[in-house]
């Protein structure tokens, strides 16, 4: 399995790789992590004719906590997350999610950035994302703008990213008092995608979810968030009978289809199991 | 039972028109070499640990290479000017080829030729190669295909950049012809896979085992008949090397040599030597480090003949290896039996009788990698440990648009599907008598007394202690305790089970008047020569793929001629230099290259034995053995040790008697040898997300005497874990168009670590009483034991509501839906 | 399609070749560089057999472009015994962690990567840090005992280093 050729780049700053991207229009591709648009080349699915390889960009990986929010450059691999206290103490739905991207080799190289801007709804970041409400960066020959997340994914593999517009950063709000999350994942052995996985976000007030966002991964087209279920649970206590309404509402929400994962039935029903979990859990840390 | 619940009933129904004249029948002979022998606990250790003989857990001598990254595996031979070859595959299952036009290809720097079916027929027919079941298989096609993936021509470039390029720009017109994948769908005959043949038929063969009367006659005295359709589904071998070939023709000699993944080597020579009227003698085949094979390596495929032709036709070297989807894609599959069965038991609870009618699914050609005689392997051991009156088993096979095969995945041809159907059965008729499984199998069993046994299949079990085993299974894991927690469980609603599974191999296949592979007997040899200093080399006629052959068969020499294992030198491999053997499959290295290994070694004793007498001054008789040397009996001082004894043998030989100190054996073996063993798999269910999650897994495995116990455990574990896959992992799926969709390892499930329990095994040794070392061969039992006992578990987790079966492999899909069908929700 | 000069240091040595900038870094390593220790096992970056440490990181070395190795420093199986065999690769033959050999350059230096960052995992994280390499042959037993072998031995190393 050998990749086509194409003509290869690294520019040394994110206006030498905008100005590649703006030159080269649809014929190129941003090469981050890789490890999903090489295999793809390697079976000839992605042929792009310039590779633009941003690795050698500086400033854009890294973590940084400011008194707003955790920016995460996206260049950050996958396995930084799993490599810092504070990520675990404070951001355990992204914790959850780093430990389950891939496998440890593949966290090595692979870039959250990457993750999102792929635009795979099998993907974990996306649905890790818009349960936390993240707000992303992005530069373009036009200059800087942020895009929230809930605007960001446009349809299967497509964002709302210009072609000649990288991805910088991506910026967490940083959970107040009484936040909790979680991200639960069915897989069907280590480095699969999702059969189903439900992120969820929120925080509470005594027993009571003041805010709730949950998403979801690989049971759509698109990432999607569970709004109906946001909304059943939201001012509500934690009852059997709330998580199994918040649960079904989910599960009609997604538009999973049938594949070696599961039937369509099946991972409607797993997804409404796992927003019952991960809702539980995520109070569960919230309050502890 | 509903008709929906025996497809094969459909079989029957079709039969009518196929069977009469083309029923094959084997019965294995009796042996008569066996005799009862008693069970033990522990390794028998005759040797010290400077001569490291059998039962020493000496460390692999083949490791150092292999840590340090300098073994030699076939895509690593680099030759000077060395081409490479790629495959063009078809995108179609089952359809016309109307134009290969190779133009463009050609026009790509680098690549040199494009090979069609048409020039291989050119070439003196070659487009067409015999199977090793002595049916045929396309290497190129000229008319049509017949399987996604196959091989439609090949690309040759000056490296495999360029090849793989010139292979997409190969354009192929096809016209596609309509497909068939269901077995059951082939047998109406409305698409015929195989038009080339003279009869119009997707029906290969029907065979038969056992008494179809007795067991009529069983089955309507039964008190109770239990009945299940299974399906041992298509699955795929995956080494994690690929298959590959160096060929290098030189036109100057004649001389064709070949580094090839071959487990195998001597008999891929011949079939070479056959289909390519290339003189044997000038082929060579070199069979290097092999990165696991599992019956994967056993085939011809047609890359490998490609080849050959493309260094033929370039007088250059050329390497082709797969990619790891054609791996999955086009090569021999595993399994893919459909089966109904039926047991009758008696009032007393006792198995009487089974009767088992199967469909094998043998794709595009039979190309199974069996004994010639045995179409369906070795399946009809399938009344496995248990003592009863009468079988009948009869076994269909089919042509379905689909890649040929089947190989056996880590089994003696075919004793899995063998071993997990009277595993499921004995288990569905335990819980039907509602039974203890562990109770009814233990009352079942074949008792110790009554080996030597003969089976109602023909069979004889060299030896076995089936209850020993089991009970050691149940007081290692706890048995009657998680009886009681699964109880206790229940009543809150959570679903645990215990399964077992008491299996019965059948391997080192084999005795010279049954077993042959297109002709060849499949005895196997060793031929050991000790050199002056008295260290020694010894060659074999198998080849390792990881089985550890170079320690293990050291260490039966150390053990025969106490020459210390470290100081023998294990070749295998190279048909040059290697004595002519069947290869390393089917658990057959030990039972019969091993078993050479001890002949030759005493061949070399004996002669020994007139040198040191000579050298000592006293008759033959007056020497006894001892360990590493000949000494006079009652006065053990004089003696001469083996290394005395291999220096005098080229300096100081007796008149009359030829100097050097070396033999051969070719071993036929008399009987096969029965390795069994009893696996206890505790699982915990998830009724919200249908997970399966195995607790513990315990495994008592007898191979009788054990060689390396080190090796022994290793053998084990990695053979539980190829039982672990296909139980809830691995399965080859294709689609209605005959597309595999599980061609790469993203959708074809190796285990991980995490997905792999730590295995806890435990042993009995019973030895063969007809092997010269008593030993039985070990690598397969695991694969073969495993599958059922996790099914059995999962079944047992979920029989209260309503389940009886459930095809493996059991994905949470599939235990879901069983949740859900049953009313148990989260 | 365009070709790239590149240096790079692997085992302690550096090298300055050319590559096409398709070339995957394991064909480079394997085919310019001779060494042949790290292996192929898949398409889809699922089976480690070409796991080398790229920076200090383990990474699949068949999904990452040779030309992206510039300036890199590469270790590879062919480079990790010293004087005598490294701790790991002891542990693999003491335990016998290995049976084919091919997915087990691999494997030890995914499990080399892995002690470097946690010294002293538990059996869980022992299984999770190797779950990105596949072995087909040892049922993974003896890899975990073959690793924890290891891991004592270099924080034995460790603590002499370092007298108290």
């Amino acid at each position: 399995m050998i990749p086509s050729a194409f003509d290869f780049y690294a520019p040394r700053t994110l206006d030498e790789a905008i100005a590649l991207l703006a030159e080269h229009g649809d014929e190129a591709k941003v090469l981050a992590g890789g490890q999903s648009l090489i295999p793809a080349m390697r079976f000839r699915l992605a042929a792009p004719a310039v590779l633009v390889d941003i690795n050698g960009i500086g400033g854009l990986d890294g973590l940084r906590e400011t008194n707003g929010h955790l920016a995460i450059g996206a260049l950050t691999r996958e396995a930084a997350l799993e490599e810092y206290t504070f990520i675990r103490e404070r951001y355990p739905l992204l914790a959850d999610a780093a430990h389950v991207i891939a496998d440890p080799l593949v966290r090595n190289r692979a870039t959250v950035g990457g993750n999102l801007a792929h635009a795979d709804p099998a993907n974990d970041h996306p649905a890790v994302m818009l349960a936390y409400g993240a707000e992303l960066a992005a530069h373009g020959p036009r200059g800087a703008r942020t895009i929230p997340i809930d605007d960001f994914f446009t349809g299967m593999f497509s964002t709302s990213l210009e072609p000649d517009e990288l991805l910088t950063e991506i910026r967490i709000p940083r959970p107040g008092p009484g936040s909790g999350g979680a991200y639960l994942k069915v897989e069907r052995k280590v480095g699969d995608y999702a059969i189903s996985a439900v992120a969820v976000q929120l925080t509470m007030d005594g027993p009571t979810i003041r805010t709730i966002r949950i998403a979801l991964t690989n049971v759509s087209p698109t990432p999607i968030r569970a709004e109906e279920a946001e909304r059943i649970l939201t001012g509500q206590t934690l009852t059997d009978a709330t998580l199994e309404a918040a649960g079904q509402a989910a599960a009609a929400a997604c538009d999973p289809s049938a594949d070696l994962r599961g039937s369509i039935e099946y991972k409607r029903d797993l997804t409404r199991v796992l927003v019952k979990r991960a809702v539980r859990r995520a109070a569960e840390r919230a309050t502890k | 039972m509903s008709d929906q619940l025996d497809p094969l009933r459909a079989l029957d129904e079709a039969g009518e028109r196929h069977l009469p004249d083309r029923v094959e029948r084997h019965t294995p002979k009796p042996a008569g070499s066996s005799a009862i022998v008693e069970t033990s606990h522990e390794v028998r250790v005759t040797t010290p640990a400077t001569v490291c003989g059998m039962g020493h857990r000496m460390k692999r001598k083949e490791d150092p290479r292999f840590i340090q990254g300098r073994g030699t595996y076939v895509d690593d031979v680099k030759l000077p000017g060395m081409l490479y070859m790629d495959i063009v595959r078809s995108p179609y299952a089952h359809a016309r080829i109307t134009k290969i036009d190779a133009s463009e290809a050609l026009k790509v720097p680098g690549v040199l030729a494009v090979i069609t079916g048409e020039d291989l027929k050119q070439a003196g027919n070659l487009h067409w190669m015999p199977t090793l079941m002595s049916d045929t298989q396309m290497v190129l096609p000229i008319e049509k295909v017949v399987y996604y993936a196959q091989e439609v021509c090949v690309v040759v470039a000056t490296d495999r950049y360029a090849a793989a390029d010139g292979v997409e720009k190969v354009v192929v017109e096809y016209d596609p012809l309509p497909v068939v994948v269901d077995p059951f769908e082939a047998l109406k005959d409305e698409t015929i896979v195989r038009d080339d043949k003279e009869l119009k038929t997707n029906h290969i063969w029907h065979w038969e085992a056992g008494d179809r009367e007795a067991t009529e006659h069983v089955f309507r005295s039964a008190a109770k008949v239990v009945k299940q359709y299974m399906h041992i589904p298509r699955i795929h071998v995956a080494s994690i090397e690929t298959c590959g070939m160096v060929a290098d023709f030189n036109k100057a000699t004649g001389k064709l040599k070949i580094w090839m993944t071959s487990q195998a080597p001597h008999a891929h020579r011949t079939v070479f030597a056959l289909v390519s009227g290339i003189p044997e003698h000038k082929i060579q085949i070199i069979s290097p480090d092999i990165g696991g094979g599992f019956g994967g390596k056993v085939p011809v495929y047609p890359g490998y003949v490609c080849c050959v032709v493309a260094s033929i036709v370039t007088g250059r070297p050329v390497k082709w290896i797969e990619d790891r989807s054609e791996n999955l894609q086009a090569d021999s599959f595993a399994r893919d039996y459909h089966i109904t069965a039926e047991m009758a038991a008696d009032a007393d609870g006792r198995i009487t009788g089974l009767r088992v009618r199967t469909l094998a699914d043998n794709g595009a050609a039979d190309a199974a990698a069996n004994p010639s005689k045995f179409p369906a392997g070795l399946y009809s051991i399938c009344t496995g440990s248990y003592d009863m009156r009468a079988a009948h088993i009869a076994v269909d096979g089919v042509y379905t648009n689909k890649p040929p095969g089947g190989v056996a995945y880590r089994c003696s041809f075919r004793v899995t599907e063998a071993v997990h159907m009277i595993e499921r059965m004995t288990d569905i008729m335990a819980h039907e008598l509602g039974e203890d499984p562990a109770a009814f199998r233990l009352k079942n069993f074949i008792r110790p007394e009554q080996f030597p046994y003969r089976s109602p299949t023909g069979w004889e079990y060299d030896s076995g202690n089936y209850h020993a085993a089991l009970k050691l299974a149940m007081e290692m894991i706890g048995y009657e305790e998680l009886r009681r927690e699964q109880a206790e469980k229940r009543t809150r609603g959570e679903l645990m089970g215990i399964g077992i599974s008491s299996f019965t191999e059948v391997v080192g296949a084999g005795p010279s008047r049954d077993y042959d592979i297109l002709g060849i007997k499949m005895f196997d040899s060793a031929e050991i020569r000790i050199h002056p200093t008295g260290k020694a080399i010894a060659r074999f006629g198998t080849k390792s793929q990881g089985q550890g052959h170079e320690t293990t068969y050291a260490q039966i020499i150390a053990e025969e001629l106490g020459i210390p294992a470290e100081h023998v030198e294990v070749e295998e491999g190279d048909t040059d230099t290697a004595p002519y053997g069947l290869g390393t499959y089917a658990s057959r290295s030990t039972p019969t290259a091993g078993a050479a290994a001890a002949v030759a070694a005493r061949k070399i004793r004996a002669k020994a034995r007139t040198i040191a007498a000579y050298l000592l001054e006293v008759s033959e008789d007056d020497l006894e053995w001892s360990v590493d040397r000949w000494q006079v009996k009652g006065s053990p001082e004089q003696h001469k040790t083996i290394q005395d004894i291999a220096f005098a043998a080229y300096t100081n030989h007796p008149p009359g008697v030829e100097a050097g100190l070396e033999a051969t054996d070719y071993y036929d073996p008399p009987n096969l040898t029965f390795p069994f063993g009893s696996y206890i798999c505790v699982v915990d269910i998830d009724t919200g997300t249908g997970e399966v999650k195995i607790r513990r897994f315990v495994a008592v495995d007898d191979c009788g005497n054990i060689i390396n116990p080190l090796v022994v455990e290793g053998q084990i574990h990695g053979g539980l874990t190829m039982g672990l896959a296909p139980a809830l992992f691995e399965e080859i799926v294709y689609d209605e168009n005959g597309q595999n969709l599980t061609g790469t390892f993203m959708d074809y499930l190796l285990p991980t670590a995490v997905e792999t329990p730590k295995w806890e095994i435990g042993k009995t040794i019973t030895p063969s009483p007809h092997h010269p070392i008593g030993a039985k061969g070990v690598g397969e039992s695991p694969t073969v034991g495993a599958p059922p006992a996790i099914a059995n578990a999962v079944v047992d987790a979920l029989w209260h509501l309503g389940v009886r079966h459930i095809d493996i492999p059991i994905t949470p899909q599939k235990v879901w839906k069983l949740l859900r069908d049953h009313g148990i929700t989260e | 399609m365009s070709t790239h000069q590149i240096t790079l240091t692997v085992n302690g040595a550096s090298h300055s070749v050319q590559t096409e900038a398709r070339t995957l870094l394991v064909h480079l390593i394997r085919e310019q560089l001779n060494l042949t220790g790290t292996h192929i096992g898949c398409d889809t970056s699922s089976c480690g057999a070409c796991t080398v440490i790229v920076n200090g990181r383990a990474i699949k070395s068949c999904t990452m472009f040779a030309v992206q190795a510039d300036g890199a420093t590469i270790e590879t199986i062919e480079g990790l015994a010293g004087a005598g065999l490294h701790p790991l690769q002891e542990g693999f033959w003491e335990k016998h962690g290995l049976q084919c050999g091919y997915c087990t350059p691999g494997m030890i230096m995914s499990a080399k990567a892995l002690l470097a960052q946690n010294p002293n995992p538990s059996e869980e994280e022992i299984r999770y840090g190797i779950s990105g390499n596949l072995c087909r042959c040892t049922g993974y037993v003896k890899i975990v005992e073959a690793i924890q072998y290891a891991a004592a031995k270099l924080r034995e190393q460790q603590t002499q280093e370092v007298p108290a």
